[in-house]
């Protein structure tokens, strides 16, 4: 088992004719995903890729039984890309895309609540590299091979450090059940929390390493929702440690603006929950390996 | 991106916000005829800085005599003002905004932030103005009102009538308390803003409500779409250093230390800072060259960071994705061929194709210092960091 995503899930690409869409839907089949159409307004009935082009969201679902989509539409036009995928049923929604504006995705939020719990999509990122079941399949724009398939759940904001991380545990002989990107934006879809509820159920997964940074309240909540709910371990680096006040390092969520928001406050939070803390961004194989032994 | 206070005292005063009158002034005779033409008795003299507690860094003066308001405007133009937000730099004056003087019964602290938690707009206030928020929630966190606004409907009516009365306004003003309200909240919405702040909103002796003064920052994910307001930019406020970056697609910070960073990733970023930091070293400052970390935007990065007189080693830590380390290894060795780098550099490659990226590191004639590990890279740089330092302090004395 792994969460949101195996080599049965049916994907589909929205932007999927463009240049960046193209080039990693490619990625994806190559890797093993269950890759099965996109959607490009105007282009329904081509084919690409050798996979259908639907010029709806609602097409696509209808004709490839599609429940998941990756978005990788401009930033004017992700918000409402996003919405369309939530009202066609799709259950598992990743945005790749960077730069979208943050009222956008307020009005996105509101919107999904309009759906029962049960029926609501589940939204990662925007700005995020993606989601990927290391072994089975991926949406997003990682490097596939840098995945070993193992039992740890990974949840971070910024891909190039989870990447950072997956080598490392790699390299100790650690595989992952899931890797989820949640993004770096101040108003993102699915928060830390979300996922950990995921992963706690998940009985391939046996210790979660969440990957956080300064700004915003989510990994003060993820704090709480582990010591009161989960029994599995949670690990988790705090990034930002030099970064001043009121300065936005590169995610636009990256800022502190008020209390409990810098990295050392945050390390604190997740302390006094419980939650083990990797001190060092050197240290995530080694942390990781040593958790792992006391299970 | 942020603006000056009459630039978004006239956004507000578009959508009902009630000002005091005044005008601009770039010379001093400008903001003598300004305070001339307000006519009255009393001109304040106000400073144009992105910039909060411009007060009590003395740029704000209360003038009698249009003699004195060009005085003031001749001490302040061309000034660098230093408050506590602004660094020891400081902030150049470069226009100031003559304003008639309101008598002021009392001060209320009015904010409309974007708030995470919610993930709404929420109105922020409290009775106790002129005071910064954070002073306000140490002095007196029972006094601050919090109401987030429903995106689907927008500001209500009976909300802005329960913050009116929360903020002690008599009945008199509710009505005109209430259209402020909404004005600050249609603003922020319309323009995409990402802070509203009216600190003060006061109440006049005769029983008028005002914006005092005013500041508000913007969504820069969202200007493509508000022309009007990327018009109100001013570069003179902004760090030299980063609006380069940023015109190059690099987003950059500047920081005390004299470590460089070329690394590509925020969150990497932030974390091999927090590793140099770790290991005894502080970082020069914050750079992400984006994912891609192609040769002209490693050029494009060296530039930058050794445009910092303080850097006495660059790091460069890459981990190659989609792309490869072996043409990431070509782009630093292109980029140090073509630039003059008087500083060591160590550079640590990982990810897709390392072992031939470190290979061609290694067979190069380029002078670097190469890592594996992240925890290496740090300590590496931090040490040639130290070297470089004690050997350019011995040149130095050597002159003497």
């Amino acid at each position: 088992m792994s969460i949101f995503l195996d080599q049965t899930t049916a994907v589909i690409v929205q932007g999927f004719t463009g240049r960046i869409g193209t080039f990693h839907a490619q990625e994806m089949i190559d890797y093993g995903t269950n890759l099965v159409g996109g959607v490009t307004p105007g282009k329904g009935g081509e084919r690409h890729l050798e996979r259908p082009v639907f010029n709806t969201v609602k097409d696509a679902v209808r004709d490839t039984g599609a429940v998941a989509s990756v978005v990788f539409v401009p930033p004017p036009f992700a918000a409402d890309a996003i919405m369309e995928a939530a009202d066609a049923g799709i259950r598992f929604c990743v945005c790749v895309t960077d730069g979208i504006p943050a009222q956008d995705m307020m009005r996105v939020k509101r919107y999904m609540r309009r759906y029962r719990k049960e029926d609501r999509m589940t939204l990662t990122g925007p700005n995020c590299a993606g989601t990927i079941s290391p072994g089975k399949a991926m949406m997003g724009i990682m490097p596939g091979h840098i995945y070993m398939q193992g039992n740890v759940g990974l949840i971070g904001r910024s891909g190039t450090l989870g990447y950072e991380a997956a080598s490392q545990m790699k390299a100790m002989g650690i595989g992952i059940s899931t890797g989820v990107g949640i993004g770096g934006d101040p108003i993102n879809g699915s928060a830390f929390r979300d996922h950990l509820e995921r992963f706690e159920q998940d009985p391939e997964t046996n210790l979660v390493v969440m990957i956080g940074e300064i700004g915003g309240p989510q990994e003060a909540e993820a704090a709480a929702f582990a010591r009161d709910h989960m029994q599995k371990p949670v690990l988790a680096y705090i990034a930002g440690l030099t970064a001043p006040r009121g300065r936005t390092m590169g995610h636009a969520g990256a800022i502190v603006t008020s209390a409990g928001e810098s990295a050392a406050e945050k390390v604190e939070i997740l302390r006094a929950a419980g939650v083990g803390i990797i001190v060092r961004p050197s240290e995530f194989g080694n942390a990781v390996a040593e958790a792992l032994s006391k299970l | 991106m942020d603006i000056h206070e009459y630039q978004a005292k006239v956004l507000l005063a578009d959508f009902g916000m009630p000002i005091a009158r005044g005008g601009i002034a770039y010379s001093p005779e400008q903001a003598a005829y300004r305070a001339m033409e307000l006519g009255g008795e009393k001109w304040v003299v106000k400073a144009q800085i992105h910039s909060g507690a411009r007060g009590k860094a003395g740029g704000i003066k209360v003038c009698a005599t249009e003699n004195e308001v060009m005085d003031a405007a001749n001490e302040l133009l061309g000034r660098r003002l230093v408050t506590n937000q602004t660094g020891s730099q400081g902030k150049l004056v470069g226009r100031l905004y003559i304003e008639e003087a309101t008598d002021i019964d009392r001060e209320i602290y009015l904010a409309f932030v974007l708030d995470r938690s919610s993930e709404r707009i929420m109105c922020v206030a409290s009775s106790a103005g002129g005071m910064d928020i954070e002073e306000i929630v140490e002095t007196d966190p029972d006094a601050i009102v919090r109401v987030p606004i429903e995106p689907a409907v927008g500001m209500q009516d009976f909300q802005a009538r329960e913050i009116a009365f929360a903020l002690g306004m008599d009945s008199a003003q509710i009505a005109e308390a209430v259209k402020a309200l909404k004005a600050c909240y249609r603003a922020f919405r319309d323009l995409d803003a990402t802070m509203v702040e009216v600190n003060p909103l006061v109440v006049t002796t005769d029983g008028r409500i005002i914006a005092l003064d005013a500041k508000m920052g913007f969504d820069d994910n969202a200007l493509f779409r508000r022309p009007q307001i990327s018009e109100l930019r001013d570069k003179s406020q902004e760090d030299a250093r980063e609006m380069n970056a940023a015109d190059r697609g690099l987003s950059y910070v500047g920081l005390d230390g004299n470590i460089g960073c070329i690394i590509n990733g925020a969150g990497l970023a932030m974390a091999t800072m927090d590793m140099i930091k770790h290991v005894g070293g502080e970082p020069a400052n914050f750079l992400d060259i984006g994912g891609g970390a192609s040769p002209e935007r490693v050029a494009k990065a060296f530039n930058l960071v050794l445009s910092d007189e303080g850097v006495d080693a660059i790091l460069v830590n890459i981990f190659a994705g989609i792309n490869r380390c072996d043409w990431v290894a070509e782009g630093v060795i292109q980029a140090m061929q073509k630039l003059d780098v008087p500083v060591p550099v160590v550079v640590r490659l990982s990810g897709t194709n390392v072992e031939l990226g470190r290979q061609i590191l290694a067979d190069s004639d380029i002078d670097l210092i190469t890592a594996e590990t992240l925890a290496e890279a740090a300590e590496k740089a931090v040490s040639a960091a130290q070297l470089h330092q004690s050997a350019s302090t011995d040149v130095k004395e050597d002159r003497i």
